[in-house]
């Protein structure tokens, strides 16, 4: 095949950036012509990047269109994709279009910073999901920050100035251990490449137990887990809406992606050994965020808490290392990728039109926009993780391996599924249902063209994925499995040599 | 393709209805939605007769495969239709009553202005109920679980400007759900134990696993019995019994087709056929099963003692159904599935009835619910009143021992047999079903009575303007009348006497000895359901025909016993103070106290710190870029120090 010689992941990669540079070059007044370019730029990257999914081949666990190349002496340039990454690659590439139409009107300054911000944002994410090589990794994940923190301080609600410091605080002190801990790998084996040392990296039991410490101190934060998960609603808050989706849908899988890329295969014998920890964590933040959710009066601030209560459920699959529990974490981060984005996108467009984030503000907009109450019921019902929405499967799954490992967490995790309906239940009851008495909400105009543009794929997917997970759980099975497995020789020959006199 | 086209008829009348409503119009979306509802009644009907009656008693369920949908190591779920003939019960149960509660709301809804709407939430709630009846895994029928929650929400929300039916429906769903986390839990549990969720293959393995022990929450305990009660849990919340049942009187917010289809005749009697369907599961758990029995007779006499003292006429009914659902989880509990099912077959009939009957009094009272507001209505609805005579006379399960009557007679009757031949200690369900017979039958009679007899307590226009329906939506109620009075008499041989076992084929596993002693308990036995149905009629009559000032005279006199009934034993106030405010005073605390002052107090602590030894920098440069890379700094040092401090370099 042609596709597997060419560049493609440095192409889906840099194309973002290619386009940011030219919005660059635009005169200043272009803001129009800025939307444009980014549209189309984050269009055509989507359409690329659907090539590699096109010619991913499922049945092997190996990185496949690997790209190596020398860079700063022993650190290479090295990126390709498993079934673990490769569909959030997609995810990003996927959402960016509907990011840059859902900012079209509700952002008017410095729309060409702007614009240049998410595709600077979009190269440097999809580079933490390629990335082939510790230091390139970090290098992306790190680098998201920046733009992330000023779109949220620059065109960002009254307290951006609070959101972004508390935003940066938190994940740059996770991020520094782990940076210290890359060097530390670094100083141990002698290598950064990622591939060789999920293959063959035997770190010592006591290192790997510090070293999982470090890399846990960042990618919980990014998560992010109780109780380091405080940044989160304030920055949501604060955000447009297209930066909260970005943070919600993208950002926070950049956690768990980062557990099963290193953690697990990386620091198996730390991972048995700190996963109670996790679960613990895991129980603790479904539980206490969704009662949180329950007293909140911001619309966004709800979202982010159940946010941080679905992530629960991922930390949770995760750390069972079981093929379902794992499967199911992968599913549920990609499913809240679409899920959290399109609620947050429905409280983009109530906010446009009302300038408020007040749950009490609302009331009654079945009468007026009849569409959005069935789109917003829709996502309602897959944050809820009714059956038949994409929102299930993954907390079904992970649930699922949760009671294989532990009884008492599965128990105490699946109480989660009361307190979402709840929650959610409340929220589109105090926005959506109700006399429609508020004489400001009466000439509310129901979704426009360019909104249901937006949000329409949004619930075809959310729909398919939970009628027809299959080209989601294909792609990932083999990986998985393969995941799984490892850690499993390696807990099991560490318990053997334990054994041997 | 029959069975596909049964199922998935419903579900393309929701979308035609659903999405294309407001375009093609509401005609045409209810003529739609009603024409394929009615197809799909014909083909069950059809199906129902050559599977139970010409077909091979050992022939296997028919498996119809129609797509892939969850596949995870060896966890395996696809989307697969089984037709057995409990599943061909249900599938005449669920089509019959849905296609004519699709035909009255024609009449009963014509001046709603979102008829689109509400057709497509009776299909699409009819499609989640098909594809739960015709699971053929435990994850299918789950989705059919929750699927028909999410319709049952909908359709009691449906008027979304009254908050009261706001309230009701988030109740509903949350209530359901606490059951659907004990049902989740058993379909992980059954994964754990038998690395299946297929249901021949759970049911293969299950006399293998009797007797075996798991490790449930630190303890050792039973698989099956363990098993069993999880999954009967989510059946206590679907079928509102007992502890679960708070939210079944609420939920007659909904419109009151909605509550003859779904709150009474189809999804509240999914319990009951979780149960019949996994009973070569739940026979290997007698512990169990005695759970089972002892939920619900409690269920059938509280909810019956509830109905006594109600005066909105749903209301009645709606505890009512309560009470027959308990009456079925004993049938189930003492090993006679086949005559719980039969109950649940004929209660769907007379009770679908008595519900479209109270639509027909409510529609011609000008949507008054309050029995207190009505009397004298006999003369002014004939048919209506003749209707609910046929559904109280079969409720009160009219009949004579030995020789036969109206459809409740053959199917309670029976399960009061059954419980007597279980022999409960000391016989407690036997009583409990008596006595809740009793109360059956005065509530009943109540109804009808402050209904239909005596003066008219309404006002005068209201009385004056009240009128019969109108054919669309009497239709219904012959054919339900029909229903109420020949469904046992019919097919009792089939479902619970001689025929039994070539007419259920494999599709239940019915504990052999029960089905042979419940025909041998003493004389005494037949005639005890008799005679408490005599005596509630005779004490109602006594109550509000012959004494009327009696029933005020008697609450005075017993004022604490009748609040207590009047308040549902007080259950919802007493779940608002043990659930509901710790939930939302801890959802508070952890916010305000956990969130806000322990956790970011110690961030802006840190922040503030920062910021202090920052200051001169932020004042000259304002860029966040500065803060990350000064943070940045000041981290390093501190994991230099870090690192350095064991190494003794720094001291």
């Amino acid at each position: 095949m042609i596709i597997t010689t060419q560049p493609i992941l440095s192409i889906v990669t840099f194309l973002p950036l290619v386009g940011a540079l030219f919005i660059a070059t635009l005169p200043k007044a272009a803001a129009n012509n800025a939307r444009w370019v980014a549209l189309w730029t984050t269009i055509v990257t989507f359409a690329v990047s659907l090539l590699i999914w096109a010619n991913f081949d499922a049945s092997t666990a190996a990185f496949q269109f690997v790209e190596e190349y020398e860079w700063l002496g022993p650190i290479k340039y090295k990126v390709g994709v498993d079934g673990i990454s490769m569909l959030f690659v997609i995810l990003t590439t996927f959402l960016m279009p509907l990011c840059v139409l859902a900012s079209w009107q509700s952002i008017d300054e410095r729309v060409k910073e702007y614009m240049i911000a998410f595709l600077v944002l979009e190269s440097l994410m999809i580079g933490v999901f390629v990335a082939l090589d510790l230091v390139l990794f970090y290098l992306f994940f790190e680098g998201g920050l920046i733009p992330m923190f000023l779109i949220i301080g620059v065109w960002g609600g009254p307290r951006r100035v609070y959101a972004s410091f508390k935003f940066f605080l938190y994940t740059l002190l996770g991020s520094l251990l782990m940076l210290i801990a890359i060097l530390v790998i670094y100083g141990h084996t002698g290598t950064t490449d990622i591939p060789a040392l999920i293959q063959s990296a035997r770190l010592p039991a006591d290192m790997q137990f510090w070293l999982w410490l470090a890399f846990f101190a960042s990618f919980a934060v990014k998560m992010p887990m109780w109780p380091v998960h405080t940044w989160l609603p304030d920055a949501h808050v604060e955000a447009p809406t297209a930066g909260s989706v970005i943070l919600a849908a993208i950002l926070l899988k950049m956690g768990g992606y980062g557990f099963l890329r290193f953690s697990l295969p990386m620091f198996p014998l730390a991972t048995e050994q700190l996963a109670p920890l996790i679960f613990v964590l895991s129980v603790v933040a479904i539980i206490y965020t969704s009662l949180v959710a329950l007293a909140q009066e911001d619309v966004k601030k709800l979202i982010a808490y159940s946010s941080v209560a679905h992530m629960g459920f991922v930390t949770m699959g995760i750390f069972t290392v079981t093929t379902q529990g794992v499967d199911g974490a992968i599913f549920q981060m990609l499913s809240h990728g679409i899920v959290s984005a399109a609620l947050f996108l429905c409280v983009g467009v109530i906010y446009d039109r009302m300038h408020t984030r007040q749950i009490s503000a609302y009331g009654g907009l079945a009468d007026r926009m009849p569409i959005y109450a069935a789109f917003f019921m829709v996502f309602t019902m897959a944050n809820v993780g009714l059956p038949g929405t994409s929102g299930f499967v993954g907390e079904f799954l992970t649930l699922l391996g949760a009671f294989k490992v532990n009884t008492w967490v599965a128990v105490l995790a699946t109480t989660g599924v009361i307190l979402s309906a709840c929650y959610a239940l409340y929220l589109y009851r105090a926005i959506v249902f109700g006399p429609l008495e508020k004489p400001a909400l009466k000439l509310l105009p129901d979704l426009s063209a360019r909104e249901v543009v937006v949000l329409g794929p949004l619930v075809v997917l959310t729909l398919l994925f939970g009628f027809y997970p299959a080209p989601i759980l294909d792609v990932t099975a083999v990986s998985v499995q393969n995941l799984v497995a490892q850690y499993e020789a390696a807990v099991a020959g560490a318990a053997k040599a334990a054994t041997l006199p | 393709m029959i069975y596909s086209a049964i199922v998935l008829l419903p579900l393309l009348g929701a979308l035609i209805a659903g999405l294309f409503g407001r375009l093609i119009g509401d005609r045409p979306s209810e003529v739609i939605t009603t024409a394929f509802m009615l197809i799909a009644a014909g083909l069950s009907w059809f199906v129902f007769i050559e599977t139970g009656f010409a077909h091979d008693a050992t022939k296997a369920a028919i498996k119809v495969p129609l797509m892939r949908w969850i596949t995870s190591g060896d966890l395996e779920a696809a989307w697969v239709l089984r037709i057995d003939t409990l599943t061909a019960v249900m599938l005449v149960v669920v089509t019959t009553v849905s296609s004519l509660v699709h035909l009255y709301s024609i009449g009963y809804m014509h001046e709603d202005d979102s008829r689109p709407r509400f057709f497509s939430y009776l299909s699409l709630f009819t499609f989640a109920m098909l594809m739960l009846v015709t699971s053929d895994n435990l994850l299918q029928m789950f989705f059919g679980w929750e699927g028909v929650g999410l319709a049952s929400y909908l359709l009691i929300g449906f008027w979304y400007h009254k908050p009261s039916a706001n309230a009701a429906a988030i109740k509903a769903f949350v209530v359901n759900r606490v059951g659907d986390f004990g049902f989740a839990l058993g379909i992980f549990g059954v994964f754990f134990a038998f690395q299946t969720v297929s249901l021949d293959e759970i049911f293969r393995q299950a006399p293998d696993m009797a007797g075996k022990t798991m490790n449930f929450l630190g303890y050792d305990v039973d698989i099956m019995t363990t098993l069993a009660l999880l999954l009967f849990m989510g059946a206590m919340g679907k079928s509102a019994q007992f502890l679960l049942h708070t939210w079944l009187p609420d939920a007659m917010e909904g419109p009151t087709p909605v509550s003859a289809l779904i709150h009474a005749a189809t999804m509240v009697t999914a319990g009951v056929f979780m149960v019949a369907r996994l009973s070569p599961l739940f026979e290997q758990a007698p512990m169990a099963l005695e759970f089972v029995v002892l939920i619900g007779a409690v269920t059938a006499f509280f909810a019956a003692t509830v109905g006594l003292v109600q005066n909105d006429i749903k209301r009645v009914i709606a505890y009512s159904t309560c009470s027959q659902l308990g009456y079925m989880f004993v049938a189930c509990g003492v090993g006679a599935y086949t005559v719980g099912i039969f109950h649940l077959f004929t209660h769907a009939f007379f009770k679908a009835l008595l519900f479209l009957g109270a639509g027909s009094v409510i529609h011609a009272m000008h949507h008054e619910q309050d029995m207190r507001k009505m009397g004298g209505l006999r003369g002014k609805i004939p048919i209506t009143w003749a209707m609910m005579l046929i559904g109280t006379l079969a409720l009160t399960g009219v009949g004579i021992p030995h020789v036969g009557g109206f459809a409740g007679f053959h199917s309670k009757d029976a399960i009061v047999e059954a419980a007597y031949a279980a022999h409960t200690p000391g016989n407690y369900a036997f009583w409990l079903l008596i006595v809740a017979a009793l109360m059956t039958s005065f509530y009943s009679w109540r109804l009808m009575f402050m209904t239909f007899y005596g003066t008219s307590r309404a006002d005068h226009e209201t009385y004056e303007h009240a009128h019969e329906s109108p054919p669309v939506m009497l239709i219904p109620l012959y054919v339900l009348a029909a229903g109420a009075v020949l469904a046992g008499i019919v097919f009792a041989p089939s479902f619970i006497g001689h025929h039994l076992a070539e007419f259920w084929g494999t599709s239940v596993t019915p504990d052999k000895d029960i089905m042979h002693h419940m025909h041998e308990v003493p004389e005494w036995v037949f005639w005890a359901p008799f005679t408490a149905m005599v005596a509630g009629f005779g004490l109602a009559y006594l109550f509000y025909i012959a004494q009327p000032e009696l029933p005020g005279k008697t609450a005075r006199t017993f004022r604490p016993l009748y609040l207590f009934l009047l308040n549902k034993w007080y259950i919802d106030e007493l779940y608002d103070f043990v659930f509901v405010r710790p939930a939302n005073a801890l959802g508070r605390l952890f916010w305000k106290g956990g969130d806000g002052a322990i956790i970011d107090g110690t961030i802006d602590g840190t922040a503030a710190s920062v910021g202090w030894a920052t200051g001169k920098i932020v004042r000259l440069q304002t860029g966040y870029v500065y803060h990350y890379a000064f943070a940045m700094l000041i981290g390093v040092a501190l994991i230099v120090t870090w690192f350095a401090w064991p190494a003794g370099i720094v001291k």
